[in-house]
């Protein structure tokens, strides 16, 4: 293993930023730590980097305990959020400074950081300055710097945040390509659900501190394992439905529920790939308007809106929109192909899913 | 002061006057009212020191110059700056680095603490040091007995003008490195880079410019301070007067051109350092740049 984190904790006075967490990365994987702001991903990357110290719990880099290794010893690599790169420095000293502080020989250091330049697409702009740099320039500059005394690990927080959306998707397009071809271990921290699928390997959700799951992109997507994982991972659409005679009930809508106490309250979530749509009005159980399409490019994203007045999110593609044809403001018949039982009795607390019965598994986007 | 946090300003004001536009005659009014103040009450006078120095033409310039006792306060005043610019650079880098990069109690005090000898009367702030060490003074006997002297001696000019210099490099580099954070130390930190080295080559150069403002304005208090020296110097010719206090003088003993004599070395180093200034300004602004960005070349592998 290259990182494991045996449960952690950090506290910052009454705060408990993180909560018992325990996580282990295997050598050369791309890990991305999810969650909302405030949820103690950073945190726990500072921990690993040594710019944190946990209050409870061991740190362990491949198989060497760390908490006592002050942060210049620990050979890791960090990528700051704004980048930090030193301004007074050009972009040759930058990438060059952790190789003069390890006193690497000169000729060495030319020649590690034309290599860097080179592979990071920065040929010629050595000489430059931070301030004379566009945002995708100083990331990769950051990162090379970050890379060019061998760290046995790459840390990186929000590393495309600072940049915007078109440059976004052609930077985490890049880091994917850098990772394949210099393999390094990789834990980088976003708030952006979609980057964190893209990229990594393996996610790690973190909500309040807490651990909420991990897996594979595919994995945490369609087997969510309580309801913040599945609202957080994709757009989820939530009813509130009611056990009356073996079914649970929302206005129209209707779900099998044997087995299910009488007058329990049942959480229900699907995706919005997950309703089928027809202009038959005979072919689904539901009716209802649509009243907006949003124009999305290939995907067209639907509000719906049942008779009784429950507002329903859903997705289409075009040329499924089109293949039906449907129009904004037209009375659709539809079902819920696939749904989830999230929670019962108005728990707050999410319920693993196979506690209840006869559940349907989401389907990846249809 | 806050040389970057001023200059903003004006550029700001600039931009919105471009809004509201005035009529021309109310613009030229008041540029007009502006030049003519600072014509009457600064030029004028300052034009006047040279004049008057050199009245007597320039072998009496130089004569007054050489007068051993105001050649040995020049050399107390810059004893006096070479003993209070360092301290204060010290202790500048050290206040601005812990306000602004640590979260402390007493944080806000420390900050209206540094600011203490700008509400100060200068007389008060050289009162203070004869109250404690003069001869009537809380310390005044335990030093007597070990034959130390402090006021009406050299080391209680320096203890005044370090007080009243004080703020200077502090003031200047806060807010430059509140505005910077501590992300590049951090940097440093991860890339193998001791506290000392992350220092020296990191936070230094990042704030050496606006040090060096600090230095310089710092400089020119500590040589031009009248008031708290003149309370604890004592005036003894030759061996406690400091320049303007010899300048005081001579003008009081009715020798006119030498007393500005003297003055326009003061007055020279007041021009000196609005130059150094304002072309320290001036590469501050040229290396942080109007950051426009470059073009980003295509990216490798995409």
């Amino acid at each position: 293993m290259s990182i494991e984190l045996k449960n952690i904790s950090k506290r910052f006075g009454e705060v408990v930023a993180v909560d018992d967490v325990s996580l282990t990365v295997a050598e050369g994987e791309l890990v991305a730590l999810l969650g909302p702001s405030g949820g103690g991903k950073t945190t726990v990357l500072r921990m690993i980097a040594g710019l944190e110290v946990p209050t409870e719990g061991d740190i362990v880099i491949r198989g060497q305990r760390m908490n006592d290794v002050p942060v210049q010893q620990r050979n890791i690599g960090f990528v700051f959020q704004g980048y930090a790169l030193f301004k007074t420095m050009s972009v040759f000293d930058n990438i060059a400074f952790g190789l003069k502080i390890k006193k690497w020989k000169k000729a060495d250091i030319a020649d590690r950081v034309a290599e860097l330049l080179k592979l990071f697409g920065l040929d010629g702009l050595g000489k430059r300055y931070p301030h004379q740099l566009s945002g995708g320039q100083r990331q990769r500059v950051a990162i090379a710097r970050a890379l060019a005394p061998k760290p046995s690990v790459l840390l990186l927080d929000e590393p495309f945040g600072a940049v915007d959306a078109k440059i976004r998707q052609e930077l985490r397009d890049w880091l994917v390509h850098l990772h394949d071809e210099l393999n390094v271990t990789t834990v980088f921290v976003t708030h952006d659900q979609e980057e964190a699928m893209e990229v990594s390997n393996r996610i790690v959700i973190f909500s309040r501190g807490r651990l909420e799951q991990i897996g594979a992109p595919r994995e945490v997507y369609e087997q969510p394992r309580n309801e913040f994982v599945a609202r957080f991972i994709g757009v989820l659409n939530i009813l509130e439905l009611r056990v009356e005679n073996g079914v649970a009930r929302l206005h129209e809508l209707a779900f099998p529920a044997h087995g299910v106490a009488e007058g329990q309250r049942l959480r229900i979530g699907f995706r919005p790939y997950a309703v089928q749509l027809s202009p038959n009005l005979g072919e689904y159980r539901y009716r209802a308007t649509i009243k907006h399409v949003y124009f999305l490019g290939v995907l067209l994203r639907l509000e719906l809106e049942t008779p009784s007045g429950l507002v329903l999110r859903t997705r289409i593609t075009k040329d499924e929109f089109t293949r039906l044809k449907l129009a904004q403001g037209d009375t659709v018949s539809f079902q819920i192909r696939e749904y989830r039982v999230l929670s019962r009795d108005g728990d707050s607390l999410p319920v693993e899913v196979s506690a209840v019965h006869q559940t349907v598994p989401f389907g990846e986007g249809i | 002061m806050a040389g970057i946090v001023k200059r903003r300003t004006v550029v700001g004001t600039q931009k919105s006057q471009r809004g509201s536009e005035e009529s021309p005659w109310v613009k030229w009014l008041l540029i007009g009212f502006a030049m003519l103040f600072c014509g009457v009450f600064l030029l004028l006078p300052l034009i006047n020191v040279f004049a008057q120095a050199f009245a007597k033409g320039l072998p009496h310039y130089w004569g007054s110059l050489k007068h051993p006792d105001s050649l040995a306060a020049i050399r107390l005043t810059l004893l006096v700056a070479a003993i209070s610019v360092p301290l204060n650079v010290v202790f500048g880098l050290a206040a601005a680095w812990a306000i602004a990069k640590f979260e402390f109690k007493g944080k806000s005090l420390l900050i209206t603490l540094i600011d203490l000898p700008f509400s100060v009367s200068p007389v008060v702030a050289g009162l203070v040091f004869v109250v404690l060490f003069g001869m009537q003074g809380y310390f005044g006997e335990w030093l007597m007995d070990r034959n130390i002297r402090i006021i009406f001696a050299v080391p209680g000019i320096a203890m005044a003008t370090i007080f009243i210099t004080f703020p200077f490099v502090a003031r200047e580099l806060i807010p430059i490195m509140q505005a910077q954070g501590s992300d590049q130390e951090q940097a440093a930190l991860t890339l193998g880079a001791s506290g000392w080295q992350t220092f020296w080559y990191v936070t230094l150069p990042s704030v050496r410019w606006g040090l060096l403002y600090g230095v310089i304005l710092c400089n020119s208090r500590a040589m031009g301070e009248f008031g708290a020296v003149s309370v604890v110097s004592g005036h003894i010719t030759g061996h406690t007067d400091t320049m303007p206090l010899r300048v005081e003088k001579l003008y009081n003993e009715y020798q006119g051109p030498a007393a500005f004599a003297v003055a326009s070395l003061l007055a020279l180093l007041a021009l000196l350092t609005l130059l150094i200034k304002t072309y320290l300004e001036w590469r501050q602004h040229r290396e942080e740049g109007a950051s426009q960005a470059a073009p980003d070349p295509t990216l490798p592998n995409a």
